[in-house]
């Protein structure tokens, strides 16, 4: 288990192919070994990278999450971004325009959420599910105001439908793939607009509609290089960052005077 | 190909944005004005948040501004004193509109204010100025500087300076306060404030027209640049990035509007531009009066 772990690290931002070939080969090698301890290790995962490096020509990228189960029951993978307070805002007219009128804040409510299983979450007992968070419709999110059901429902669903339209909350299920009975994985994507921060994966096995085991591995989506020291200076020499900005520009326009002189 | 701002957090097309500052500075060369008015609202059409379009907007006007007072200087075509009377009122107006956006930001109304600020200032600009030059064909060629208005009340305040250039001799209150208006709204706009300054300075103040576009530069050089350091200190909204795609674009875009402004007639371009006014104005106010398709917005409170 722990020469599984170690692999996954190793593996790095590498391509997937290597990654799973990687596994197989630990997996073959860990099968013969841990015969004895199939209780302690009915589900080991790893990811294929902890860090999704955001550089400057940052996309979104994929994160290949494997693993291996003893055997039976299904995996459902719950990715959570970095918590913060969300204030969501509504709308309403006045003298004939769109004023934000009234809002609610939401404590610790993820920047990022998705989720993937290698069967139909309905199949989970509600209880289970709820429990867990398994499903958006279960993600716990709780007002820093005490008020009606009916308005915390209310803005609740804009959240979520908000998130879910900025690509940020997952709208179905993404696929978890058996290869063979014991071998799983998934691909992960963290799009380009994924909040910065220190995420967890967390990895269920369900049987017989009950999860069984549990395991949560930390992602961390940071800026490296170039975007982190701009983002960095902009923040500790905030007054030096405004000069620098304003000198930049005006050089530019005088280079452009200069090269562009009639006379 | 894609380039990730930093400040902003999110992903942009590059050439959508040196697209942008070309388009911007294709105009700015054409009919002479810094163009931050156009900026803003394009960068939030294209997704930018509101805060950062409008700080980032702001170091953006610098470098035209600078291109533009250069080739103004060496013409003598710049009323110092005219212009550090502007100026100072633009800083203090600055500062009073940073602590405003800073709070409107709060409050989760800066959007709004945006947005109205600009089909207010747009508007009644784009329509004096459509007035204006429509008169200015028809009756072809007449001086529309020379009409001097009503100043008697105006005349009264104290303080009274003798700005030489400018062939002036008025309260120093008058250009103050105009720079202090200027210098809110660049704040809250990220704008120069250059499509309000100059048609204030001929018609209220009745300066000669070439020294109003030098002097009201020198002022928006040193208002946007105090804007932006404003902002870099107290929001953290100015994109670096962000600013020097817009600039890189904007500086090309403008030699060829120099070049194709020279085939146009002055009160022909007036109308265009009334007309290009008019339409930012028009499309922001459907923003603010149109239902939304959502009527709910999340803010973020990300601390890092």
């Amino acid at each position: 288990m722990r020469g599984q772990a170690r692999q996954g690290d190793g593996v790095g931002g590498r391509r997937l192919k290597r990654a799973v070939y990687a596994l197989i080969v630990v997996l073959l090698a860990g099968a013969s070994l841990a015969t004895p301890r199939v209780g302690s290790a009915d589900l080991v995962a790893a990811l294929s990278s902890h860090l999704v490096a955001v550089t400057t020509g940052f996309s979104g990228s994929n994160v290949l999450l494997f693993g291996t189960t003893d055997g039976e029951g299904d995996v459902v993978v719950v990715v959570r971004g970095p918590e913060d307070v969300a204030t969501v805002h509504r709308k309403g007219r006045y003298m004939g325009i769109w004023l934000n009128e009234a809002d609610m804040a939401f404590a610790a409510v993820p920047g990022f959420w998705t989720i993937a299983s290698s069967r139909p979450l309905a199949e989970i007992s509600p209880g289970v599910a709820a429990f867990h968070q398994l499903g958006l419709e279960h993600l716990r999110l709780t007002p820093l105001e005490s008020t009606s059901l009916r308005r915390i429902t209310e803005f609740r669903q804009a959240l979520i439908r908000n998130r879910q339209r900025e690509g940020l909350y997952s709208t179905e299920p993404g696929q978890i793939v058996f290869l063979g009975n014991r071998l799983f994985r998934t691909d992960l994507w963290i799009p380009a607009n994924a909040p910065i921060g220190t995420y967890t994966v967390a990895v269920f096995l369900v049987r017989d509609g009950d999860v069984v085991s549990a395991e949560t591995t930390p992602l961390i989506v940071g800026k490296v290089g170039f975007e982190a020291r701009v983002f960095e200076f902009a923040h500790r020499w905030a007054p030096l960052y405004g000069i620098i900005a304003v000198l930049l520009a005006a050089m530019a326009g005088w280079a452009a005077n200069l090269a562009f002189r009639k006379d | 190909m894609d380039i990730y701002l930093p400040i902003a957090e999110m992903a942009v097309n590059v050439f959508l944005i040196l697209g942008l500052g070309g388009l911007v500075g294709f105009l700015s060369g054409l009919f002479g004005i810094g163009g931050g008015f156009l900026v803003t609202p394009l960068l939030i059409f294209i997704g930018i948040p509101p805060a950062v379009a409008a700080a980032t907007g702001a170091s953006q006007i610098v470098a035209p501004s600078v291109s533009a007072f250069l080739a103004h200087w060496r013409r003598g075509n710049v009323d110092l004193r005219m212009g550090s009377a502007l100026l100072a009122g633009g800083v203090l107006g600055s500062a009073i509109g940073v602590a405003v956006f800073a709070f409107l930001h709060r409050l989760a109304q800066l959007d709004v204010v945006i947005k109205l600020a600009y089909v207010v200032f747009l508007g009644v600009i784009g329509l004096l100025m459509l007035k204006e030059s429509l008169q200015a064909i028809r009756r072809a060629r007449t001086r529309v500087v020379k009409s001097k208005p009503r100043r008697t009340l105006l005349d009264a305040l104290p303080l009274k300076v003798r700005f030489r250039r400018s062939r002036l001799y008025i309260s120093v209150l008058l250009p103050v306060a105009i720079g202090l208006l200027v210098g809110m709204l660049a704040a809250i706009m990220g704008v120069g404030g250059g499509f309000i300054m100059v048609p204030t300075m001929i018609y209220l103040l009745g300066m000669p027209s070439s020294a109003v576009v030098g002097t009201s530069l020198f002022q928006i050089i040193f208002v946007s640049a105090s804007v932006t350091i404003m902002q870099a200190v107290t929001t953290q909204t100015v994109d670096v990035v962000l600013a020097l795609l817009l600039v890189g674009g904007s500086v090309l875009g403008a030699q060829v509007g120099l070049r194709a402004g020279t085939r146009l007639r002055g009160d022909q371009m007036r109308v265009l531009l009334a007309i290009l006014v008019l339409a930012v104005a028009g499309n922001l106010a459907w923003q603010l009066i149109a239902e939304p398709n959502d009527l709910y917005s999340i803010v973020e409170r990300r601390e890092s």
